[in-house]
């Protein structure tokens, strides 16, 4: 299994496949939490392949990118509350404001290297976590209901699950389509270039610092858009979509699935996302047997205690992520294939 | 008038505060080159341990002293399991991998403590206030906070450029392998080093808790700040984190306390009133910013630590 038909693309086109059949699946089981859950998996995922642009291409690594979730949300839910729901001004609105942030933003940090990066990135985005939590007029902590989504005229109508979920898909699908497309451009070049030697880049006339500010603002205005569909899906908004531990996640995610891989971040979201939902499960069925199923039961709601260690353990022994992984157990395959 | 020379005094004792905080973040930085996000969670358990040791021993000294105690364990007991395996690893490692271990710390600790926060009441004979100036009374809580925290400066100021530990400490960050090759057991000193930073978290966090609730989470809100304290100081620069954490802390607590007037008599009641706590929390990271904008590096950059 040499060429275009190796592991890891047979993976991402089981996911792709998988995902694409996915309401079939929902509606013929009449699983509707599975639809709902996969709603949200798919657009974290969009957030983490935005942040996969300039943390895995582009070596910056930002620990503020759930602030454009946020942003982009409250551009939805603040001018729902005023009364306007058209998508056709709400959606511009959202991702100017989240554009306009990653450029004053990136502007200011891209000064910066290495962890004056991460902790400048993460503290502009507690710096809006706190903005938006002032807005007594927009809910303040207690966030802001969305009591109508974003309406476009018909017959796309995004109230309605199965389509908001195609929407999504189609929307992450595109993102990946685009960041691929990018990075094999001259531009990503360019970003990558400066990302192994920014020095040498320079060097030979390439004006870095622009390049990765261009880089930076695209990713902040996708991740601002995925914050739109994320306020859409849930019919609210709240402080807590960008607090910073939400910026971690997406990172978690980027990791797990496998940096400057274009698959790798939708990878890492399902599995973070299914981890968190099922965890709490796993732990109550393998601590049965040995606690006793209420202790087990009881020790499943604190299942954050085995999931950091697991961080931790990934970080520490699965570099390169689950798509490192799969490129391993491909070249196994084709290595005994040839013998 | 009084009021405001309150404020600078909260300003002053908040900004040593952070200054316990971003030492600790800024040696272990300039020194182990290791990013510590888990620093709040040390913070956090020296709250912890003070309102706890505080009920057993029935005294607030001798739970301070053990809570103490406490965090310099854990916090060498992390170094050894954990973080000795980041340090040859790159940053992005190190952030996730201590965030790993936050999201363990504070699971634990609402496994052992339970989700409610706790408090930690003062001892009679620090919960008055003392006459500063004729007509001028502060609390002596506030007060001792002060006295203490300038106290563990000077001590760190003289452990650092004055002891032979503290040589052996900065000629550990400026080359690991030639110190160990000299026969300093280089890894018994970093072990010793993240206690200390673990420590002064936790000294931070167990004279807050009388002043805060001690909860879960507490430790993320002040990281921040510290985050921000070290980045305007200067990566690695323990003067640079003190300057800075004075001027955060005066500006933060000034800012709470009078911009909402200051804003008043420029806007309408009720605009000044909405944007006043949005706005008057963005005033530190506007001074971060400024300070970028001037200096990348910070305002004492690593350089001359």
């Amino acid at each position: 299994m040499t060429g275009v038909l190796n592991v890891r693309n047979l993976t991402a086109a089981i996911l792709v496949i998988g995902l694409v059949l996915l309401p079939v699946y929902s509606h013929l089981a009449g699983d509707r939490f599975v639809l709902t859950l996969f709603t949200r998996i798919v657009i974290m995922a969009m957030a983490a392949t935005s942040l996969n642009l300039i943390l895995g291409y582009g070596g910056m690594m930002s620990f503020g990118h759930a602030a454009y979730l946020g942003i982009g949300g409250y551009a939805v839910g603040m001018l729902a509350h005023e009364g306007i729901y058209s998508g056709f001004v709400q959606w511009p609105v959202a991702i100017a404001a989240s554009a306009l942030f990653a450029l004053v933003i990136g502007a200011l940090s891209l000064r910066t290297r290495g962890v004056y990066f991460i902790m400048i990135t993460l503290a502009f985005a507690q710096m809006a976590y706190y903005l938006v939590s002032g807005l007594a007029r927009y809910g303040g902590d207690d966030g802001l209901t969305i009591y109508k989504r974003s309406q476009f005229i018909e017959p796309l109508n995004l109230s309605n699950k199965i389509q908001f979920y195609y929407l999504c898909l189609a929307l992450l699908f595109a993102t990946i389509f685009l960041i691929w497309r990018l990075i094999n451009s001259r531009f990503g070049m360019a970003v990558q270039g400066a990302r192994s030697n920014e020095t040498r880049m320079r060097a030979i006339g390439f004006p870095t610092y622009r390049y990765r500010l261009a880089c930076f603002v695209i990713a902040g205005t996708l991740g601002g858009l995925s914050g739109v569909l994320l306020a859409n899906h849930g019919d609210f908004v709240s402080p807590a979509m960008m607090y910073w531990t939400r910026s971690g996640d997406l990172i978690i995610m980027v990791v797990l699935g496998g940096m400057a891989t274009a698959f790798g971040p939708l990878i890492g979201a399902i599995a973070l996302l299914l981890l968190e939902e099922f965890l709490p499960l796993i732990i109550k069925v393998a601590g049965t047997p040995f606690f006793g199923s209420s202790a087990a039961a009881r020790g499943s709601e604190y299942w954050m205690i085995v999931m950091g260690p697991l961080l931790l353990l990934v970080v520490l022994f699965a570099r390169g992520g689950i798509d490192g992984m799969l490129a391993k157990l491909g070249a196994k395959v084709s290595a005994k294939e040839r013998s | 008038m009084t009021l405001f020379f309150e404020q600078c005094l909260n300003g002053l004792q908040f900004g040593l505060l952070l200054f316990l905080l971003a030492a600790g973040l800024t040696l272990v930085f300039g020194i182990m080159d290791l990013v510590n996000l888990a620093h709040g969670s040390l913070y956090m358990l020296g709250a912890y341990f003070a309102a706890t040791f505080s009920v057993w021993t029935g005294n607030f000294v001798f739970g301070a002293v053990l809570a103490l105690a406490a965090t310099l364990v854990v916090g060498m007991a992390v170094e050894v399991i954990v973080m000795r395996r980041l340090y040859s690893r790159d940053h992005l490692d190190h952030v996730l991998g201590t965030f790993g271990l936050i999201l363990f710390f504070d699971e634990s600790v609402r496994l052992i403590w339970g989700p409610a926060g706790l408090s930690l009441p003062l001892p009679p004979w620090l919960s008055g206030s003392v006459q500063i100036l004729s007509g001028f009374q502060y609390s002596a809580y506030r007060l001792a906070i002060i006295v203490v925290t300038l106290g563990v400066a000077a001590f760190l100021y003289i452990l650092v450029m004055r002891t032979r530990i503290g040589m052996l400490v900065r000629a550990g960050a400026s080359n690991r392998e030639m110190v160990g090759a000299l026969g300093v057991n280089i890894k018994l000193l970093y072990t010793l080093v993240f206690g200390l930073g673990a420590a002064l978290a936790g000294l931070a966090g167990l004279m807050q808790a009388p002043i805060l609730t001690v909860q879960i989470g507490m430790g993320e809100n002040i990281l921040i700040l510290a985050f921000v304290v070290t980045v305007i100081g200067g990566i690695g620069s323990i003067r640079g984190a003190l300057v800075a954490a004075l001027l955060v802390g005066v500006l933060d607590t000034l800012g709470r306390a009078f911009f909402p007037d200051i804003l008043r008599t420029m806007l309408s009641p009720t605009a000044a009133s909405a944007l006043a706590p949005a706005l008057s929390s963005m005033l530190i990271y506007l001074l971060m910013a400024i300070v970028l904008v001037i200096k990348p590096e910070g305002l004492f950059s690593a350089g001359n630590k």
